[in-house]
Order: structure tokens, then sequence, then C-alpha cells
């Protein structure tokens, strides 16, 4: 992310925009100023009460922005939870829309943007000018988002955290066959019985997500994946690029696009209220 | 620009529903006295079926896809479509059958709720099916004539038919012919052709002011959506080929043309009209009805509603005009004509996008599954939204996934606008 790498927050803050990103796993807050630099983020798992969780990572984004909440000039919400968060804001994005600004704004060319959520995955197609082309959304099953790989770490008894160096030290890649997780389950337990390296399975394993994906829509110009999952598990964009056979793009913070972009659009509606609201020019 | 939902209740409702459901109810009940009194002889018919046949020979017709759509809008299909899947019949093959099939082993039916007095559907005394929508309707009436043991008869249709050529028009009018002596003798009487020709005449017209109150959505603001128009094709479907139908739409299209002079759209506010491109959610009507006037966009079009439109009717040639608006369906044809169709639509209804409703039991309504919305993009520029779903089983739609696609898809157009 262009502006992640100095979250240090002045003494006193300007306005501030505010992005939430309320997913089925996670939610993530990033607060930006005027000029789009990052002052404050936070991520928490978004448990049963969105609500709840947004207003504790509200607060420690705040803190970290050393601002309050009078700060925010404009906020904008987005994901599953989009509308569970009327104490901040009514104004709401898809998730779609907020990561293909975000990733814009991040990468500003023709992109084809890779998400993998923790029950979604988009590929999203955005103009050189910006704009969407389109974009394409898993159907209704699971397999290749991030429940897929939760329910098969569980299945090998390994941390969820602990999959990318596992995947990364695979001396070969074993493919699993199935479209279905509790079927490919199976077929993981199969590869256990036969004595397989744990490594290769979760090679593979990786490699099914990349498949599903991939299988959604074709690719143009540059590629960028963004989402938890490619965040926790760089390995699958290093996995995507040699499957593609060219370069993709990681932001600094993958898993924050999303309400990045909502922050970007909260920005955007505030700076048009401005102008409709700014006096005429008297002239002379 | 926000894409934020505008209120809910931005939607108008059309006046004559009212009426419409008098001329239903009237409909019912007379199909309900015939089954029970025995004083007229009942078919049941596939839904482009030869029902002007049926008419002419005294039937009264009744059309289990209507069944299975009310099944559907009233959601009892979802649990009634297990007891179908435990019969042997898959969750994968038409849900209109397998919500059927279940509703008559659980002995249920939406018109007993909807028409007090009338306790089950009407007992049939023949079943006669067209293949030219599906296959499934042949294996669905085949079913109900072992289980009630009652003839079913059908004409075969030929799929993927580029060009409706001559042969197959008398193949298929041939087929209508040989059905006349057996439902001859089931109605013990003979068939009329003049009575015939005067109910191709009505189906004609019927067609042909459908098409108007259709078109009515050419407009801008739209007087009715693809929404109203599956609940108002009632008439066409289930009365083709009665003056009912015709007085019914007459009145309907005397309130959309003064909405259309008055300018005013049933959806307040349009600022985006979309093509629905499959068959309709049935459980979710209201509710897909209610988020995309909620997103000021209206669905203005849709070949669901145009199938009931058979500008081939012609009483001088009944056989063979009953023939060929069969086969002119949307359903029987190849890739090559849905394109052309497509696109021709979406030119003349001023559409700024479509919808591909992907429904998991019926491949012969999904149209996106062979390329079809690329090449419709790439010749005409119009963007497409796919969405997964069903015709009438819910397990198969995630309303949470529905409703980011579709305000996805609104804040895509509006971007590019």
């Amino acid at each position: 992310m262009t502006h992640a790498a100095s979250p240090a927050a002045p003494a006193a803050p300007a306005a501030l925009y505010l992005g939430l990103d309320l997913g089925s796993s996670r939610t993530k807050v990033v607060l930006i100023d005027a000029a789009g630099g990052l002052r404050g983020q936070a991520v928490r798992k978004s448990g049963i009460d969105f609500a709840v969780t947004a207003r504790a990572c509200l607060a420690q984004a705040l803190e970290m922005a050393s601002a309050g909440s009078g700060d925010i000039a404009a906020a904008v919400a987005t994901g599953y939870g989009r509308s569970n968060v009327a104490f901040v804001t009514e104004e709401t994005k898809t998730e779609i829309g907020c990561l293909a600004r975000g990733g814009y704004h991040l990468f500003p060319q023709a992109i084809s943007i890779i998400d993998i959520g923790g029950q979604d995955n988009k590929v999203i197609k955005v103009g050189a000018d910006g704009r969407r082309q389109s974009f394409k959304m898993n159907r209704k099953c699971a397999a290749g988002t991030g429940a897929f790989l939760e329910e098969m770490a569980s299945r090998l008894d390994v941390s969820l955290e602990t999959l990318n160096a596992l995947a990364a030290e695979a001396t070969e890649m074993i493919k699993l066959g199935s479209y279905c997780t509790v079927f490919s389950a199976t077929e993981v337990l199969e590869n256990i019985r036969a004595g397989r390296r744990v490594p290769d399975i979760v090679k593979g394993l990786f490699y099914s997500v990349i498949k599903r994906v991939l299988e959604m829509d074709s690719l143009t110009d540059g590629v960028v994946m963004t989402g938890g999952v490619v965040a926790h598990n760089p390995y699958l964009a290093e996995m995507t690029a040699g499957l593609i056979e060219r370069p993709v793009r990681l932001p600094a913070q993958p898993q924050f696009v999303g309400a990045l972009g909502a922050a970007l659009f909260a920005r955007d509606a505030a700076a048009g209220q401005v102008a409709a609201d700014a006096p005429p020019d008297q002239g002379d | 620009m926000s894409t934020s939902p505008t209120s809910p209740t931005a939607r108008k409702t059309i006046q004559a529903t009212e009426l419409m459901g008098r001329i239903m109810r009237e409909y019912f009940y007379d199909l309900n006295d015939a089954a029970v009194t025995g004083r007229r002889k009942v078919a049941w018919c596939t839904s482009v079926g030869p029902a002007e046949l049926l008419r002419a020979l005294g039937f009264a017709v009744y059309f289990p896809e209507n069944h299975g759509a009310m099944l559907g809008s009233t959601r009892q299909s979802t649990e009634l479509i297990p007891e179908a899947n435990a019969a042997g019949y898959s969750p994968d093959i038409c849900s209109y059958l397998t919500a059927d099939i279940g509703a008559w082993l659980k002995q249920r039916t939406p018109l007993s709720k909807a028409y007090p007095g009338i306790e089950r559907v009407p007992r049939p005394d023949v079943l006669v099916y067209n293949t030219n929508q599906c296959r499934d309707v042949q294996d669905w009436f085949g079913w109900y004539a072992r289980e009630l043991g009652v003839p079913a008869l059908g004409i075969s249709s030929p799929k993927n038919v580029n060009d409706v050529t001559e042969g197959l028009v008398e193949d298929v009018a041939r087929q209508i012919e040989a059905l006349v002596a057996p439902l001859e003798a089931i109605v013990g009487a003979r068939l009329d052709i003049d009575r015939l020709r005067e109910t191709v005449a009505l189906s004609r017209r019927c067609s042909e002011i459908w098409r108007d109150v259709l078109e009515t959505a050419m407009h801008s603001p739209a007087p009715l959506t693809f929404f109203d128009g599956t609940i108002h094709m009632g008439p066409a479907v289930c009365l083709r080929g009665t003056q009912q139908a015709l007085d019914y739409y007459a009145v309907l299209l005397a309130e959309l043309r003064q909405r259309v002079a008055d300018g005013v759209g049933a959806v307040q506010g349009e600022r985006l009209r979309l093509y629905w491109e499959g068959m309709p959610v049935w459980g979710r009507l209201r509710q897909h009805s209610e988020m995309f006037a909620a997103l000021r966009t209206a669905v203005v079009a849709s070949t669901y509603c145009s199938s009931w439109i058979f500008p081939a009717f012609d009483d001088a040639d009944p056989f063979r005009s009953m023939a060929q608006a069969y086969l002119e369906l949307f359903i029987v044809r190849a890739e090559p004509y849905k394109e052309r169709y497509l696109a021709d639509m979406l030119q003349r209804f001023k559409v700024d996008g479509i919808i591909f409703h992907d429904a998991k039991t019926c491949p012969y309504n999904s149209n996106n599954r062979y390329g079809l919305p690329q090449r419709l993009q790439a010749s005409t520029g119009v963007p497409s939204l796919v969405l997964s779903g069903d015709l009438n089983d819910l397990r198969c739609v995630s309303d949470e996934q529905t409703k980011i696609n579709a305000e996805a898809f609104v804040e895509q157009l509006l971007e590019c606008a």
C-alpha cells in the first residue's frame, strides 16, 4: 500500500475519512486524510455482532490517528455487515465497488483484481480510467474461499497461520480433483492415509483455491490480489503468478483494500458535498 | 454518486390487478367445478402445449407449470421438492416438476388457501404435453399418468432450431393433428374446426395485446416492470384462446398507456433500465422487485414474459400455424437466433444492462452457459450480470449474493453512464 509505511499521526488531525469493511470473517477499518494518507486502521474478527466489532475497530483506528469521532468528516461502509453500522454511517457501497476504488488508487492502471475473502471470491476488472468494466463473484459454493482453507487446516490438524509456510516448503504438489469442500476433505484424508507429506497436500490446497478463482473469469491487464487470504498466505500470489505466467502485484496490506476504497468514496462524497455547498463565484 | 438503496416503497402498484384476481378466481373455480362435477373433461397442458386444440374440443384446461409457479411464489416449493427427490426425482431436474409432484404426494396446493372450497388440483382426464420447452414436461406428465391411470399424449418438438423450416412445421402440425382422434374419444365429441379457428384467432389477439402491454415498457420511465409482468401474464398463460383474457388486457393496457401519457413510471425516479433473461425466482419476486426499485432501476423487459407472444397464430391455417407458433418459441431456438433476438430486444427497450438468471434446475432457460453473455456484450456493448439461483428451489438461492451482485452491477452501470 502506498500509504501504509508510516501510519504515525500528527498532533492535530484534519478532517478524516472513514472506511469500514464489515466482512463475513473480519472487520477492517481505515481512516485516511484529505490527501489519501493512512491515519489509522484496525482489523478484528467480525464475530456475531458487526456493530460491536465495528465500534471496537473504530476506537482503535481513532486512537492510532490521535483523533476523536468528531474528526470524521464522512464515512462509507461496505461488506456483509454494511447496514449494521448506522451509528457511524448509513452510506454504503458494495465491496466490489470499494475493492475497485481501493485497488485502482494503489495501482492506477488497467487491472484485474482477484479478491479472496472468507466466504467469497471476486474477479474485478478496472479500466485504465479507473472505471469498473466487469466483475464476477463465486457462486454459492465455498470452494476456493478462505472458508475452504479453514476447513482443510482443521482436517490436517494444523493452524491456519501455518499454511503459508507449509506450502512454501513443499517438494511436490498433490492436486485435489473435487470442487466440493467436503469431497476435498475426503481426498485430503486419503492422502494422509497414504502417508503423503502435509506441505505437499497444503500446496495442492493452494492450487485448488487458485484454480477455482482462475476459472471464474479471464484475466486482462495487470493482476492485483487482495483479501485476507492472500494477506496471510502470500505464497498464493506467488503460485498464481507462476500459473498465469505473469507478475501478480500485492498491496502492502491486501486485507485493507476494500476499507481503503470505502474511505476514498467517503472522501469523494465529502468533496462533492463541499463543492455543492460552496458559494457561487461572485466575480468582480 | 451513491448507490445506497433509497426507500423500499418506490414502486407503483397496478390498479388492474384486482380485476385480474377476479378473472383468475373464476378460472380456477370453473376448473374445480369441471373436475368435481364431471360436467366437463379436464386436460392438463404444458404452458406452450396445444391449448387451442383442447379448448376447441371443450376441455377445461389446467396448466401444471402455473401451479409450479404458485408453489414457488407462496414459498411452499422448497419444503415439497424433497418429497419428489425421495421418490427418485433428482434435485438437479426441473423444480416445477419436483415441487408439483412433491405437492401431490403431500396432497397440498396453494389453490386451497387462495380459493376456499377448492381442495385439490383438478383431476385430469388426459395429460397433453409439448416438449418444445424441455424434456422434463414429458417425465412430469408421465409420472401423473402412472399415478392417476390417465393417458399422457404429447408432441415431440425439435430443440436448438435456428430456422423454423417448413419441414419442422409440417412434422409438428401432423403430431398435433394426430392428437385429435384420441382427444375426441376422451371428450366424447368431434372437433369443430370453426371453433378451433375461433380459438386460434382469440389466442392470436391475446398474444398481440399482451405484446402491446409489454411494449409500453419501451417508454421511459417504464410503466411496468418484469416483476409486474410475471404476475399479469397469468391470463396469457391460463386463458389464452378466451375472450376473458382479451377483456382483461384491454383494461390493463389502457391503464399502462395512461401511465405513459402521464409520465408515471413503475419505479420512481428510474435511472437505469435492465433486461431479465431467464426464469424469475418465484419465491423472491417481491424482494427482487423492491430491491431494484430501491436502486431506482427498472427491469423493463424479459424473454420470459415475451414467450407468450405468438405472432404465427393464423385462423386460416390453424394446425400449421399452431405448430409454427409453438416452434418459434425462444426456448426452442439455437444460440445464433437467441443472440439476434436478445440484441434486438436490448436495442428496442433501450436497455443499459442485462441480467442472466442461471437457474440451477432449469438449463433450458439458463442462457448464460454457452458464452452468450460475452458474445452479446461484444456485439452490443451491453454489460451483463449472471445471478445464480433457481425458479423454485430456494436452497439454490443466496439472497445476500443476489443483493451484492445486483447493487454492484448498478454501481458499475452508473459509473459508466
